[in-house]
């Protein structure tokens, strides 16, 4: 552990005992940023879950350091026109959310929002009603829900997924200032590492049910993914994006990736 | 009993405190149903109330009894029933609806047959709000308060578990828990509303006003207090028209519940128009 924030040591995590992913090792040191790659159904979200304490991992150990204090965004998140939370709100649920009773308000619990509201430079929306927030809004405020508790672990499963090309990039640059700033250890999952390349020093890759970890330069080349793939892999960089291509029908089905277009492709595959 | 106390109230006034308290608590309970994607539960637990209003008639036990136990009994059958998404759930509230509504038939039948309890069918579904006995107030107070008590203790968790259940979860929140505690109260809700305005119209006290404040409000307090605001005017609103129809010609007046919901569809209405104005 030595003053790691997270570590995983031979974590198999599945459904009804049926192992998706396994033999998954690694550990982020506080104030890392780190990135979980890997296509649609490969594991991610339920080792975030694991990692969560939402699921048991079939095998393997999973030990947060600190406090013990997780963070996390789900991909998933109901904040719709329908929903009567403004901004602020949804963040000052982060703080006590899951206490019974109804908060009187308090000078001390606004200055808290408050802080967080411009953490993440959400001061511009933060008394708008979230349903009526575009999608980058909406992850600004998700994170501050999130990192309001100063967790020593945050959580994000595929934040970017629904957001343009600009607000990707100003998501990924405030998360990496957070991790540094925060000292907290950011691990985030997405099925396309290219908006993550300018930030992240960690990365942990996942396919055919096994993941790789380490730095950008000593996971995604060649050699490693072919090992990984159990194919050959060959990793090209163009225009400072990584292509990740498969030579002759490659070991994925990536019809999930083509449908979110080009930019979710982080594996080409060459007939 | 003497003086000014519950059991002192005339019709008129039985049916003003009985109606606010269904009103005030269908209204806070409901904008947690709709948030939570419960409005057809909610819909369908008042309907099966029925079935208790119609044996507490068969058996002489108190109305509101009859509603709660029997709202109660149909919760219990869809949380053990029910699933975690919605789909399961309302597959589960649909089957739990049959058999209450089965259950109504049966004792309807034998209400006007066998106690020969006239009118029976017509109270027990779309209320009777003048003929609610006077010794019902006190019941009725004290479920509302038990009820507004359990959703004040619920509200936080309640909306965390309505924006990510996943996310409730991580934070120590027993979603399930959580999710059994709020169909408790929204049988107590519905049962008391069934009292009021009928166990078929439970439904318009509990969704009406509850979704018309969450279209205007910004905020979680907001929503409820409008809402709340919404069911108690419709609820007093038709009170006085039915009170006053009986001048409009006719042997009978106008049945209240009818004038509860117009007033509760024109405030959906008009909250709708609100909140496009705003934006």
């Amino acid at each position: 552990m030595n003053g790691d924030a997270l570590a995983l040591e031979g974590v198999a995590v599945g459904h009804g005992g049926r192992a998706v992913l396994s033999g998954v090792g690694f550990s982020l040191a506080p104030g890392s940023f780190a990135g979980l790659i890997g296509p649609n159904g490969s594991g991610k979200t339920t080792l975030l879950r694991s990692i969560l304490g939402l699921v048991k991992p079939l095998d393997g150990r999973v030990t947060i350091g600190g406090r013990g204090q997780v963070g996390y965004v789900p991909q998933s998140i109901a904040l719709d026109r329908f929903m009567p939370v403004r901004a602020r709100d949804v963040i000052a649920l982060g703080l006590d959310g899951h206490r019974l009773g109804i908060p009187l308000p308090s000078r001390r619990r606004r200055a808290q929002v408050d802080e967080m509201i411009d953490a993440v430079g959400a001061a511009g929306f933060a008394d708008r009603r979230v349903g009526d927030l575009s999608g980058g809004q909406q992850q600004r405020v998700m994170i501050a829900h999130a990192l309001i508790r100063r967790p020593d672990v945050l959580l994000l499963d595929e934040p970017l997924a629904s957001l343009d090309l600009r607000s990707t990039a100003e998501v990924v640059a405030l998360l990496a200032r957070l991790a540094r700033e925060a000292r907290v250890a950011v691990l985030m999952s997405a099925h396309d590492m290219n908006p993550l390349l300018p930030a992240m020093d960690r990365i942990v890759y996942v396919a055919e049910g096994r993941a790789v970890a380490g730095t950008v330069e000593e996971v995604v080349r060649g050699a490693v993914l072919s090992a990984l793939y159990g194919a050959h892999i060959d990793v090209l960089r163009v225009h400072g994006r990584v292509l990740v291509v498969a030579a002759g029908g490659g070991p994925h089905d990536h019809d999930h990736d083509h449908a979110h277009g080009e930019d979710a492709m982080h594996v080409v595959r060459i007939p | 009993m003497s003086g000014a106390g519950w059991f002192a109230l005339g019709p008129v006034g039985v049916a003003l405190a009985v109606s606010f308290a269904a009103a005030l608590v269908s209204a806070v309970v409901g904008v947690f149903t709709v948030l939570r994607g419960q409005a057809f539960a909610g819909h369908a637990l008042g309907d099966i109330s029925g079935a208790g209003g119609a044996a507490a008639l068969l058996f002489g036990i108190r109305p509101l009894a009859g509603f709660v136990a029997m709202a109660l009994g149909g919760a219990a059958a869809m949380a053990l029933a029910g699933g975690r998404r919605i789909a399961e759930r309302d597959l589960a509230s649909g089957v739990v609806l049959g058999a209450g509504l089965g259950l109504a038939a049966l004792f309807l039948y034998l209400d006007a047959t066998m106690s020969g309890v006239g009118g029976a069918a017509s109270t027990v579904m779309f209320g009777s709000m003048f003929a609610i006995p006077p010794g019902m107030v006190l019941p009725a107070a004290l479920c509302a308060a038990a009820a507004l008590a359990a959703m004040a203790a619920l509200a936080r968790p309640l909306l965390l578990v309505a924006i990510g259940p996943d996310l409730a979860a991580s934070r120590g929140v027993p979603v399930k828990l959580v999710g059994f505690a709020h169909l408790a109260v929204l049988a107590l809700a519905v049962g008391l509303a069934a009292m009021s305005v009928g166990a078929v119209l439970a439904t318009a006290l509990l969704i009406g006003p509850a979704s018309a404040g969450l279209r205007a409000a910004r905020t979680l307090p907001g929503a409820v207090a409008l809402a709340a605001a919404i069911g108690i005017g419709a609820s007093w609103g038709g009170i006085a028209l039915a009170y006053e129809s009986y001048g409009w010609g006719g042997r009978h007046g106008w049945p209240v519940s009818f004038f509860v919901v117009a007033l509760v569809v024109g405030a959906y209405v008009a909250a709708g128009l609100a909140a496009r104005m705003r934006r």
